[in-house]
């Protein structure tokens, strides 16, 4: 079926089954290999994005979903040759060591930040409770969420 | 490929049900998709129920509120109508599950799914909900408990689905409390969970009494004698360790991964015990 949305801002038509996970629309079909899949059931987050701005998981939403939504994956977060002030907080804490977990924590964070532009740590926990992380013990994401909150939050005000 | 549709309104939905009626309703799809995909069920058509205005959102019906079972997790837990009237529902949805799946994840979806962990069903049986479920035809209300037989059974005909949940507003239960415990803090189904309602007088005295334990039976568990034990009495944690070995006798839970049968009986009866916390606070 043909399936019309906008992805990462731009107007983009697909045509797919309509029980296409939008993991492997992604992936496979649209080569935006940024989500990953791991658990496949909702448990892990690795393949968050957002859909219409809240952080959903791409494993358990079918391509038929999409029609007429706006969807932001990683890939959509840098302008302008230019890291999201995440991504760059990310790079610059530490928070990613083999980078499996790190577009869905990317992408949970902004779900977080657009919730909670200014989240305590233990928020910052909360809001990432659904994304698992087997190197670096959470420390340095958290860290990262923090940091790139202030920035956001400065960049925010005139 | 399974075909999936996209009803706006309940009227396109009912013609959908009625042109095949192995055509399976979804909304978050967090527990159908995961079914789906493991070879579980096999439906032949879909139908995804985010889009139906009528069965979403929050409405204030006066003495009752009502809840359309499309509503997200998320958007009852930022909802301030339900946070001000049943906090103790509030307090469930905090703990469910993970951000994600909360943007995701229904309120109809865990009362039609009626797994015995389901995190909003022990509130929904605390507050004496109401749901109501419709088909083409008709309209009508059930008890929250008389509604789920079993775990994963519901009185659920053909062509007919959840509309939603009515909840009467008690403002008289002064003491909403609600705790699960899990292996881990988040994303952990429950092992036990319990929430409790209650109506204390200005001297402190225990008036009216509902509490519903989850994870320790096939469905939910009420119990009209430990409701009893409790009225006139203090909250007071000699009567509430009294009273859970009322508690351990009423439920009849299952070993499985998470837990044995007796641990999860010892931690219902003890989950009472943090009501002497409560004292006159939420």
């Amino acid at each position: 079926m043909k399936i019309d949305f906008r992805l990462n801002g731009a107007a983009i038509q697909v045509d797919c089954a309509a029980d296409r996970r939008v993991i492997d629309l992604l992936r496979e079909d649209l080569g935006l290999t940024g989500a990953k899949e791991s658990c496949g059931a909702g448990e892990c987050g690795s393949c968050a994005i957002l859909v219409d701005g809240e952080g959903k998981l791409s494993c358990l939403m079918l391509a038929a979903q999409l029609e007429g939504r706006e969807i932001t994956t990683v890939e959509g977060l840098a302008s302008e040759g230019r890291l999201h002030p995440l991504q760059e907080a990310f790079v610059e804490k530490g928070a990613v060591q083999c980078g499996f977990c790190t577009p869905g924590a990317v992408m949970a964070s902004l779900d977080l930040l657009r919730r909670n532009p200014n989240p305590a740590r233990a928020e910052i926990r909360e809001g990432l409770a659904g994304n698992l992380c087997r190197c670096t013990g959470y420390q340095k994401i958290i860290d990262a969420v923090e940091a790139a909150s202030k920035i956001m939050q400065r960049r925010e005000r005139p | 490929m399974t075909q999936v549709l996209l009803p706006r309104a309940l009227d396109e939905l009912w013609d959908f049900l009625e042109e095949d009626p192995n055509t399976a309703v979804y909304s978050g799809g967090t527990d159908l998709l995961v079914n789906l995909r493991g070879g579980r069920i096999n439906p032949s058509r879909l139908a995804c129920l985010e889009r139906i205005e009528e069965i979403r959102g929050v409405r204030d019906a006066g003495a009752a509120v009502f809840i359309g079972a499309a509503t997200t997790h998320t958007h009852l837990l930022e909802n301030s109508l339900v946070s001000s009237e049943f906090p103790v529902l509030t307090k469930a949805i905090r703990v469910l599950a993970s951000p994600a799946i909360r943007n995701m994840g229904t309120i109809g979806g865990n009362i039609v799914n009626a797994s015995p962990a389901g995190d909003t069903l022990p509130p929904l049986y605390a507050l004496d909900a109401e749901v109501e479920i419709v088909s083409r035809k008709e309209a009508k209300r059930m008890p929250v408990s008389d509604f789920i037989v079993g775990p994963g059974r519901v009185r659920l005909g053909a062509n007919e689905i959840v509309k939603g949940v009515w909840i009467r507003k008690a403002p008289e239960f002064n003491v909403r409390h609600f705790e699960k415990v899990g292996l881990r803090k988040s994303q952990a189904c429950a092992v036990a969970s319990l929430a409790a309602a209650l109506s204390l007088s200005e001297g402190g005295k225990i008036e009216r009494a509902r509490l519903a334990w989850g994870s320790v039976g096939p469905t939910v568990v009420r119990s009209a004698e430990v409701e009893e034990a409790l009225l006139g009495r203090e909250l007071e944690i000699q009567m509430l360790a009294e009273v859970a070995r009322l508690v351990e006798r009423a439920v009849s839970p299952i070993d499985d991964v998470r837990a044995s049968a007796q641990y999860r009986r010892i931690v219902a009866g003890r989950l009472l015990l943090r009501l002497a916390e409560s004292g006159c606070k939420n």
